[in-house]
């Protein structure tokens, strides 16, 4: 559903301190699939990441969603598609501090003008599906690295997308913890959304769960599975 | 309930939990805003009632007043001048006042000494304003004495006292019959403190002044105009006075709002960039500090301006007495009637509200345009 | 109950009060009426031209009235018309009386 074609990406471009993060990307994304990005930090995971989910805009070439050119819209567009089509799981989790877990979890729905109460009752199904639902009015700082990681994955799936991206889900945890994960992902996978993530885990990469594996090295493609 | 509205008000929650969680910071703004608001409404409230009552209560004072003028001072008058003054033509009534200033040493106060010709006081009696009534703590009944201007006594027994209703026009007033009156200042007769002139048409008032002005040259005119002027003036400059001594707290207030509304964290900046990142629009962001502008200075705005009306009108302006009341001895206990000019208000509101509001809106701009997968970096 | 349920009362409230107090305002001013009248009346019957603020000096208490170029008026300490009057402190011996 996602399509990459000839992706760049550079940051500080015009400085002496011009950097590509990408050199070059063509790439498929099939729906309903679990994909990981694999590579050594620096690689340029994270950046792909930013750019299929329409985070940031690629230097050259074209991103395309189904079958529209999502490379050239404007912000005001792109945040629109970002805000319907994908949810994010970040690797430092990014929850709001000082406020709860349960509020942490509402916040991407908030500009969609939803009602408050539907809004809270799916938030609070959403967490309770995940096994943290008696955490929901614990401020999101007091929350362990494992439950900071479920109530940002409760996050990313509020307003429903059709693709959730976690970027290095299994960094902060530990074993435990990151099979724990993989199985929220399973049950993901298995209601029909397509998964994107980032990781150099192997107990990631060589999961079942996962369909295709897509490393990558100095910004280049260097293998596919 | 319309989205529109579904999404105002899950902004608003979102902006008092982000308010609540600086709880501190926020409420020690707040109460340095609302004291803002509050001192500034009430010195607005105050000087607009008093001038409105000023207006309102001297609108029938005497039309024309003629002093006689020596030397650059004010000089007592002779009669023979009524008769001048009778002779222009538009002039319908001329009489000579007699009034003047008593200093009383019982109560180290200034009266006015005032000798009234409606209704007439009887020799050896004396009606008292409500100030009087309070230095002396003086009853209907009661004597007092005083030397005259050379050394003999003369006693006064108080006859009535003035309510204190009136007492913003009658506090220090000392009302005595004339006979009194020249013997306490040795006034002979056939001389006035001034005089005071009423004309058959008000609109050729200008006209009989300029008259009365050719004729008697060495007068000064006061108008009843130049009388309401003066209070429209006097307040403006007492107010001025207050507002150059709260300037320095306003521009304080100004720098460490700018300061605490425009400086934006790197906490704060965080929180955008996730905001961003989850599917809120730079617009989004921009409407949320703009509330949480909104939820502070329209709180302060309203907080203030109503502890400002009770205060001025309802608790007497309690906290301005001592700017007011300067070296006075004599302070009128008096109440305003609540005039309220509603554009005074708004300018108000609009001065208060608006600044902060923009404040905190500027660098959320510059911040809320970056790229939203700063957070992922 | 949601956060901004609370608040929007309070609001409300404060709304309320704003609105109450321009009320106030009217009902005040007509109950002051009669005494305004009454004090009208009295500055008509009287022949007086100023309101009783000010008792210190004879300029304070009769601005209207007060010599408009006279160096200090009556009161050495007095701040004049003129800015020049907060400048100029007063005598010493004049400062204390007695």
């Amino acid at each position: 559903m996602i399509h990459l074609s000839d992706v760049r990406k550079a940051f500080n471009q015009g400085k002496p301190n011009e950097f590509w993060a990408l050199k070059g990307i063509d790439l498929s994304v099939r729906a309903g699939k679990v994909t990981v990005f694999r590579g050594p930090s620096g690689s340029g995971k994270t950046t792909l990441l930013t750019l299929v989910g329409c985070l940031a805009r690629p230097t050259t070439g074209r991103v395309r969603l189904r079958d529209r050119d999502i490379s050239g819209l404007p912000e005001r567009f792109l945040t629109d598609i970002r805000r319907s089509t994908f949810g994010f799981v970040f690797q430092q989790f990014n929850l709001l501090k000082g406020i709860s877990a349960v509020e942490n979890v509402m916040v991407p729905a908030y500009p969609l003008g939803r009602c408050r109460t539907e809004l809270s009752a799916r938030a609070h199904a959403l967490m309770d599906s995940l096994d943290i639902g008696p955490k929901a009015h614990s401020n999101a700082e007091w929350l362990s690295g494992g439950e900071a990681q479920r109530v940002a994955i409760a996050r990313a799936l509020i307003n429903d997308p059709e693709v959730v991206i976690a970027d290095e889900p299994t960094a902060n945890l530990d074993s435990e913890r990151s099979k724990q994960f993989l199985g929220i992902v399973e049950t993901l996978k298995a209601s029909g959304k397509t998964v994107l993530m980032t990781s150099h885990d192997p107990l990631v990469c060589d999961t079942e769960v996962v369909d295709h594996v897509v490393s990558l090295r100095d910004g280049q493609l260097v293998d596919t599975r | 309930m319309s989205p529109w509205l579904h999404k105002q008000r899950n902004l608003l929650d979102f902006t008092l939990s982000s308010l609540s969680r600086r709880r501190g910071k926020t409420l020690g703004m707040m109460a340095v805003y609302t004291s803002i608001v509050f001192v500034l409404a009430s010195v607005m409230l105050f000087s607009h009632a008093i001038r409105r009552e000023a207006a309102t209560v001297l609108a029938k004072s005497p039309e024309v007043l003629v002093q006689r003028m020596v030397a650059g001072r004010h000089d007592l008058i002779p009669a023979r001048y009524l008769d001048a003054i009778k002779g222009v033509r538009g002039v319908q009534s001329a009489e000579g006042r007699l009034w003047g200033y008593l200093f009383d040493p019982a109560a180290a106060a200034n009266y006015t000494l005032m000798v009234p010709t409606n209704p007439r006081i009887e020799p050896g009696k004396v009606v008292i304003g409500d100030g009087v009534v309070r230095a002396r703590s003086a009853d209907p009944g009661d004597l007092m004495s005083f030397r005259a201007h050379d050394g003999a006594l003369v006693q006064f027994k108080v006859d009535k006292t003035i309510s204190r209703d009136s007492a913003l026009v009658s506090a220090d007033l000392f009302l005595v019959a004339e006979e009194d009156f020249r013997r306490l200042f040795g006034i002979a007769p056939g001389l006035f403190t001034d005089l005071a002139i009423s004309v058959r048409n008000p609109r050729e008032v200008t006209k009989i002044a300029e008259k009365i002005d050719a004729a008697l040259p060495d007068t000064r005119i006061i108008l009843r105009d130049e009388i309401l002027r003066t209070y429209e003036s006097v307040f403006d400059w007492r107010e001025g006075m207050l507002l150059v001594l709260l300037a320095g707290s306003i521009l304080a207030f100004a720098i460490f709002s700018w300061e605490k509304a425009s400086g934006l964290s790197a906490e704060e900046r965080r929180e955008i960039g996730i905001l961003k990142a989850v599917g809120w629009e730079t617009g989004d962001v921009i409407r949320l500090k703009m509330l949480e502008g909104m939820v502070v200075s329209l709180s302060a705005f309203l907080i203030g301006y109503l502890l400002a009306y009770l205060h001025v009108f309802h608790f007497g302006a309690g906290l301005f007495e001592p700017v007011l009341k300067g070296w006075a001895v004599l302070y009128p206990k008096y109440r305003l009637a609540p005039f309220v000019d509603e554009l005074q208000v708004a300018t108000l509101f609009f001065f208060t509200v608006f600044p902060y509001t923009i404040a905190t809106v500027v660098p959320i701009w510059r911040a809320a345009i970056v790229d939203p997968d700063t957070v992922m970096r | 109950m949601r956060k901004s349920d609370g608040f929007l009362i309070v609001w409300a409230a404060l709304l309320g009060l704003f609105g109450a107090s321009f009320v106030d305002a009217v009902m005040g001013l007509r109950q002051a009426q009669p005494g305004l009248a009454e004090k009208a009346d009295m500055v008509e019957r009287l022949g007086l031209t100023d309101l009783v603020l000010f008792t210190e000096a004879r300029y304070t208490r009769h601005p209207s009235q007060a010599d408009l170029h006279s160096a200090f008026q009556d009161h050495p300490f007095a701040l004049d018309h003129f800015p020049t009057g907060s400048l100029l402190p007063p005598p010493m011996l004049k400062r204390h009386p007695g």
